[in-house]
């Protein structure tokens, strides 16, 4: 199993979570993460699915999302040039001895520290999951106290704006030329 | 104009070309159904919700329109979830309305309120929960749309009481679907075909599979055309009964779990298969690991999440089948196939010649001759409506129906009391065609209540009740695989003869074949509605058999040998041992 980035436009519209969290769960396909925020046209939303899938199956939730009456547009960034990245926030124990220490350890990650008590400090750093998991390596010793991640948001390089029309649905194999033409990251 | 929500309902379905409605009315609806007096659209008043799902059901298969269904809020709209997940599994249009509480109290656990929307959202193409006055029309017209196009769907519009007594201008042409995400109009490109193109002309031994997409998308004609074109001979699923004449010589049957053995071969033995409009049901496919092993796959449907959905297709063509077949056809060579269609026919053996109609009368009563001599005395023309179960299975092998939307059955979902209510739906449907339920004693106890909508109705159907005191599919499969242990099987019935009499309709009882000639035509004469007990074989099977998820080659087959014995001598039933032929 590889992960899959999926990025869906949807309308706006009471519900229409629910429809595709249904989706998932009815098909039993697997999420990893799943965010959802307003996009630069009003009435259109967008998610950012994160999916454990072959590429056959990523086809099918492709294929699955469209059948969606709400569901405007669907694109796996998977092997897209684009830019994917995770929020964290991590409120790490610390004491007066070790606070310096942890507060240079995300200067080193370009984390921030956001908050400061007496015996707790809270990180907050955006990245690519691979740092982020990086940076939660170096923090546990400490004791991380709680935390929170946003899951991904991923948006394709380049000047290309998102186009209301979506792409043909092809049902063609993911081996495929579709495939192969994608540039890989 | 100005009008209220539950006149803009009516204007709607006026407008969509509804003839008639199924539903059952509630608090939560009256409005709708108060305003329902002033339009010309006939409501049907069903004795349950589900009688409803599965009368637009009917109505909607038998003549390729959109049925209606209502119902109101709360358990009348809960009831209807049978019926909406039948027509959603085998693909039908039907639209369903509901009420709901006022918008104020939605969310309070009101009286009657549930959250239908919520509860019908895996079960439905789409679904609405309408709360503004002005969004009642443009819905509907959506929702009529969303259920006929592409891949056809049940699609329910749940309207809130104030949204029906609400005032608001109606303007139909302003109320046009605003479906910006929905693109049911898929046309596959000529330029895709070249793949496929080379894999049929190399073929030598094809087979199509041809579904329910195929009666759907009216392709039959291309689909023989294309058949007699490249020789390929045609195994139909359960649905796609119909969809080609059973006459038709290169239509070699139903294949799956109780399809010929021949056919069952043929697509193991193939090295291509071009399904139609169908979906790899896992009845149809047995066991994946062993399936058509040998065969390319070319895979022509509009739901392009049915592509490679079950079986890896070396071809997968999005689009209308009709209409692809019109861009394929004049691009694919004729062929010549005689060689593996002789070796087909030569799998068929005794098995083909052994026609149920020969086997001579014994004094016991078959299930599969009183379903083979409905279809001779019927001349085959019949509208065929099956519950679920053997009864089910014998008239997919033993109907051999000619007709485009001929049988009418329950095939995805399998719900039992489906027949008597879809039956009427497609009677409705089509008034001058002949309309036969076949139910089992089981199934058609589930919706018998409907025997009074027939009558309040002036509907007439004919109804075959499979009567053999057991629920014979699962107690067929416990004496197959539980021991014959047959936990919660054996069944007993009311007088069906007594039934009938008590809704003023006409109860016949055969059981001896000698009968049955005369039974059908007294039913057939019959100016209303008439119920034909049949005493049948209480523990006969369904053969072939492919145990579930068994390989397809590997069937139960006909136990014959002792069939003709006992055909031959007289046998007592208690010499059948059915155990011993496994």
């Amino acid at each position: 199993m590889a992960q899959h980035i999926l990025v869906a436009y949807v309308e706006d519209k009471p519900g229409v979570l629910n429809r595709v969290a249904s989706l998932f769960r009815r098909r039993a396909f697997n999420i990893e993460s799943l965010t959802v925020g307003h996009t630069e046209q009003s009435g259109v939303s967008r998610m950012t699915i994160v999916v454990d899938a072959d590429d056959m199956t990523a086809r099918r939730i492709e294929a699955n999302l469209y059948k969606l009456v709400n569901v405007l547009r669907v694109d796996d960034v998977t092997e897209k040039s684009s830019v994917v990245r995770d929020l964290a926030l991590i409120k790490v124990a610390v004491n007066t001895a070790n606070r310096t220490e942890v507060m240079q350890l995300a200067d080193v990650f370009r984390a921030r520290i956001v908050d400061v008590t007496n015996d707790s400090v809270i990180v907050e750093t955006t990245g690519t999951e691979d740092k982020i998991e990086g940076l939660i390596e170096v923090l546990r010793p400490f004791g991380i106290i709680e935390m929170v991640r946003t899951g991904i948001v991923a948006m394709a390089r380049g000047a290309t704006a998102v186009s209301p029309n979506p792409p043909r649905v092809a049902a063609a194999l993911p081996e495929d030329a579709s495939r192969a033409m994608a540039v890989s990251v | 104009m100005k009008r209220t929500g539950a006149q803009i309902v009516w204007e709607c379905l006026v407008r969509e070309g509804a003839k008639y409605v199924f539903g059952y009315p509630g608090g939560a609806i009256l409005p709708v159904y108060d305003a329902m007096l002033d339009y010309p659209v006939h409501h049907v008043l069903t004795r349950h919700e589900q009688g409803a799902t599965h009368m637009a059901d009917g109505y909607a298969r038998a003549s390729g329109g959109v049925g209606v269904a209502m119902a109101t809020s709360g358990p009348g709209a809960t009831n209807l979830t049978t019926g909406i997940a039948t027509a959603m599994m085998d693909s039908s249009p039907i639209v369903c309305i509901t009420g709901q509480v006022g918008s104020k109290l939605v969310g309070s656990d009101a009286f009657q309120e549930t959250d239908v929307t919520g509860i019908t959202l895996p079960i439905t193409k789409h679904n609405y929960l309408v709360t503004r006055v002005e969004d009642i029309a443009r819905t509907l017209r959506e929702a009529f749309y969303i259920a006929k196009s592409g891949r056809p769907g049940p699609v329910l519009v749940d309207i809130t009481k104030d949204a029906q007594q609400a005032t608001c201008d109606f303007d139909w042409d302003a109320a046009a679907p605003r479906l910006p995400g929905y693109r049911p109009d898929l046309r596959a490109l000529p330029e895709e075909f070249q793949k496929a193109l080379d894999l049929i002309n190399n073929a030598k031994r094809p087979v199509i599979l041809a579904g329910h997409g195929v009666m759907m998308s009216g392709a039959s004609k291309l689909v023989l055309e294309f058949a007699e074109r490249a020789q390929a001979p045609i195994a139909m699923t359960l649905l796609g009964i119909g969809g080609v004449p059973a006459s038709h010589p290169l239509n070699l049957g139903m294949m799956g779990m109780h399809g010929e053995a021949w056919v069952n071969n043929a697509i193991q033995q193939a090295d291509l298969l071009l399904a139609f409009g169908m979906r790899f049901d896992d009845r149809v496919t047995g066991n994946l690991k062993t399936y058509a092993v040998n065969a390319k796959k070319i895979h022509i449907d509009i739901d392009p999440s049915e592509i490679n959905k079950v079986v890896k297709v070396d071809v997968g063509i999005v689009g209308d089948l009709h209409e692809t077949l019109e861009d394929l056809l004049p691009v694919v060579k004729s062929a010549d196939h005689s060689e593996w269609l002789d070796h087909i026919n030569g799998m068929k053996g005794d098995a083909a010649v052994r026609d149920i109609q020969n086997l001579p009368d014994i004094g016991h009563l078959y299930a599969a001759h009183v379903i083979s001599d409905i279809w001779r005395y019927t001349e085959g023309n019949a509208i065929v409506v099956t519950d679920v179960g053997q009864h089910q299975m014998w008239t997919a092998q033993y109907y051999k129906q000619d007709n485009n939307r001929g049988l009418i059955t329950s095939g995805g979902l399998g719900t039992m009391g489906f027949a008597l209510p879809a039956a009427v739906g497609a009677k409705l449907a089509c008034p001058d065609k002949e309309v036969w339920v076949i139910a089992g004693d089981g199934g058609f106890q589930m919706t018998m209540p409907e025997l009074a909508t027939t009558v309040q109705e002036n509907v007439k159907v004919n109804i075959a009740i499979i009567n053999n005191g057991y629920l014979g599919m699962v107690r067929q499969w416990q004496e197959f695989f539980y021991e014959r242990r047959y936990a919660a099987t054996p069944m007993l019935s009311p007088d069906f003869t007594k039934i009938a009499d008590a809704y003023g309709l006409c109860g016949m009882r055969v059981t001896e074949r000698s009968q049955v000639k005369a039974a059908v035509e007294a039913a057939r004469n019959h100016p209303g509605t008439a119920v034909i007990d049949f005493r049948v074989e209480k523990e006969d099977s369904v053969f072939p058999m492919v145990p579930a998820g068994a390989d397809l080659h590997d069937m139960i087959r006909r136990p014959k040998t002792k069939m003709d014995v006992m055909a031959e001598s007289g046998a007592d039933q208690s010499e059948w041992d059915l155990a011993a032929t496994k």
